[in-house]
């Protein structure tokens, strides 16, 4: 981690080229050192970060006055610091009868807070949660306290997350977490409190802003998405072709517990949606043989969306991995105990993210904790099904290898998909969809949960989800398309994504069937669309054109009132 | 330490934190002297000087000195 010093000196560095990301900080307490680091962890993700700090102690003056300067900055997120020294502070100066209150009147604060912020503002709130402050009032006997100040700040913290929860703009730095894996007396120096209002030391900054940035990185989308996991000495102690099945140390055997406690943390990552796969040098039947056979194996082969071993180099493997996920090499995290294969890949595949495991492995799991890799913005009940639909997706390709004919092969496939508009169940998975879709992006639009509910609201757009189901297995929701009328003639494609799992299926056709049918029922002249290049989605550079839209000045033009053919297609659409 | 040895280890803590290869500190060094030393550098120059000489100042010493020389009467103190 870089130090606070090392942070600042990167404000003197160019940010020309680099996305801006318009920022307000708010608090009660000093935040300049803040913002200098802020501006110099964002510069260390690539982005460049515009700032409006307000005066000092102005949270409610700026959030509850809508011709503040806030609201002129129009910023993207908005952080708000509410220090705990200062909750103390108010908390001294409460009637006794009044303390036990403490919690609910800062919760309805920050509630209202909260809500008038996003009224006015197409924003995220950023919140920091409350680092511990011990008063030593009542000493261990405070957990029994309700009106006792520890008592009230951890139910604080409690019901912050309760209300993060249900709000999908409102999302938690979590302060608290961070003094204590670093310690209050890092986390908090009395002399600077005292000469400066700092709250939080100059140590403590850059453990806190890279969390911060993480957070940030999440919401724009920059989330990883897979873990690549080396066997030997990674995920068991010893190597299986050598020490064989009862040797290898996993569960009570020599260091076990530490790569035990290791799987389950994988396994965790797995039922939230992380894709894991498994790189190794080994024989296949050998390397499968531990997650088939051994009793103390948390991971089962269930669990690994796509497992190669081989004595193939691991880059050429990891490409391979990459090309049957579709996901970018961004979004994947490289874990190997051997530094000479992190080196390899680290040099080959620049993007990939490859930490530098601790020699110990009983040092792996705090590491990893620390590194905070998969920080996220959301997640769906549909994350947890991913893995099925990638081991079935591997399945897939193998018998696509077999087929002579294309189409042959998607016919047996019996593809059904159920269309539909979006509703109350589909909004996660859509916000979801449409964070991640990268490649097939016409306009790479990202939305929020709260964003997509606006377009639901509004009769101006027409919604769309499509599902896919084979006989393989279910695939969900798995593209979107929203059209808005224009004029009383014309749709526009506002948004076309799609998961880039079902390429090649047939999928664009169906949906381009779809969207024909439903403009010309409703009597429409024109469909119109656009494509918006990014570095990622190429993909789609010609998906208008070849549907049969004609350019018009930067646009793609469908004539309704010309005959248009239905693409040929073997999707059926799903009827009740 | 020598009060020289001190004042070199002061002035590489000054370089690093205002990222200015040039200073050169002398006893009587004030912030009058230097046109980066606000008071937000000065918290930045208190903590740094703390961790390379592994002390802490109090509240008090913080707001006290008028130089360089105050500073080093300070930790000499240590």
């Amino acid at each position: 981690m870089k130090t606070f010093n090392e942070l600042k000196k990167n404000l003197k560095k160019k940010t020309e080229g680099l996305p801006i990301i318009r920022i307000a900080i708010l608090g009660d307490s000093a935040t300049q050192f803040f913002s200098i680091a802020l501006r110099g962890q964002a510069y260390e993700s690539g982005y460049n970060v515009e700032i409006f700090e307000a005066d000092y102690s102005q949270i409610d003056l700026q959030i509850f006055d809508f011709n503040s300067d806030l609201y002129k900055f129009n910023p993207k997120y908005v952080i708000i610091h509410h220090s705990t020294n200062k909750l103390l502070l108010h908390y001294n100066k409460l009637e006794s009868t009044h303390k036990v209150k403490l919690c609910n009147d800062r919760l309805g604060l920050i509630k209202n807070l909260f809500y008038n912020l996003t009224e006015n503002l197409e924003t995220k709130v950023l919140y920091f949660n409350y680092n511990e402050i011990d008063d030593n009032i009542f000493g261990n006997y405070a957990n029994k306290v309700e009106h006792s100040f520890l008592f009230q700040l951890r139910k604080l913290n409690y019901e912050l997350m309760q209300f993060s929860h249900i709000h999908s703009n409102f999302h938690l730095i979590d302060l608290s977490s961070i003094q204590n894996s670093i310690g209050k007396n890092a986390f908090f120096q009395s002399s600077l409190y005292t000469n400066a209002e700092i709250t939080i030391s100059l140590e403590a900054l850059p453990h806190v802003l890279f969390k911060t940035v993480k957070l940030i990185e999440a919401l724009e989308s920059k989330s990883k998405k897979c873990l690549i996991l080396d066997l030997d000495n990674t995920i068991w102690g010893g190597i299986i072709g050598d020490d064989g099945l009862d040797n290898i140390q996993i569960g009570n055997l020599g260091i076990g517990k530490a790569f035990t406690e290791f799987q389950y943390w994988v396994k965790k990552l797995q039922q939230r949606g992380v894709i894991i796969a498994v790189c190794s040098k080994n024989s296949e039947a050998i390397a499968k043989e531990p997650f088939e056979k051994h009793p103390e194996m948390i991971l089962k082969l269930d669990d690994i969306s796509v497992f190669i071993a081989n004595w193939e180099n691991k880059v050429d493997n990891i490409k391979r991995i990459q090309s049957i996920l579709n996901i970018g090499f961004d979004s994947m995290v490289f874990l190997d105990d051997n530094p000479f294969e992190r080196n390899i890949v680290k040099a080959n595949l620049p993007d990939i993210t490859v930490p530098e495991l601790p020699v110990d492995p009983s040092l792996y799991l705090e590491y990893l904790y620390q590194l905070n890799l998969f920080e996220t913005s959301n997640y769906s009940e549909a994350d947890q099904n991913r893995t099925i639909q990638y081991q079935v997706e591997a399945q897939r390709s193998i018998e696509q290898a077999l087929f002579t004919d294309l189409n042959d092969f998607l016919k047996g496939l019996n593809m059904v998909s159920e269309v539909s508009s979006f509703n109350q169940f589909t909004i996660p998975r859509v916000a979801q969809l449409s964070q991640r879709s990268n490649q097939f992006n016409l306009r790479t639009k990202r939305y929020s949960e709260s964003e997509i509910e606006s377009i639901l609201a509004n009769d101006n757009f027409h919604t769309f989800t499509f599902t896919l189901k084979d006989k393989y297995g279910d695939n969900g929701l798995v593209s979107v398309v929203i059209l808005e009328e224009r004029n009383h003639n014309e749709l526009f494609i506002d948004s076309w994504f799609m998961s880039c799992r079902i390429l090649k299926r047939g999928m664009e056709e169906f949906v381009f069937n779809q969207l024909l049918e439903y403009a010309s029922n409703l009597g429409y002249d024109r469909l119109v669309g656009e494509y918006l290049p990014t570095a990622k989605n190429t993909l789609v550079k010609d998906l208008l054109s070849n549907l049969g839209f004609s350019e018009v000045k930067n646009s793609w033009v469908l004539n309704l009132k010309e005959v248009q053919e239905l693409k040929e297609c073997f999707i059926q659409k799903f009827k009740e | 330490m020598t009060r020289e040895e001190m004042l070199l280890k002061i002035t590489d803590v000054f370089i690093d934190v205002l990222d200015d290869e040039e200073i050169v500190l002398t006893e009587s060094t004030s912030a009058d002297d230097i046109d980066d030393w606000d008071s937000l550098t000065h918290i930045q120059l208190v903590v740094g000087v703390e961790k390379t000489f592994k002390i802490r100042f109090t509240s008090t010493e913080i707001q006290q000195w008028k130089n360089v020389g105050e500073m080093m009467n300070c930790i000499e103190k240590k």
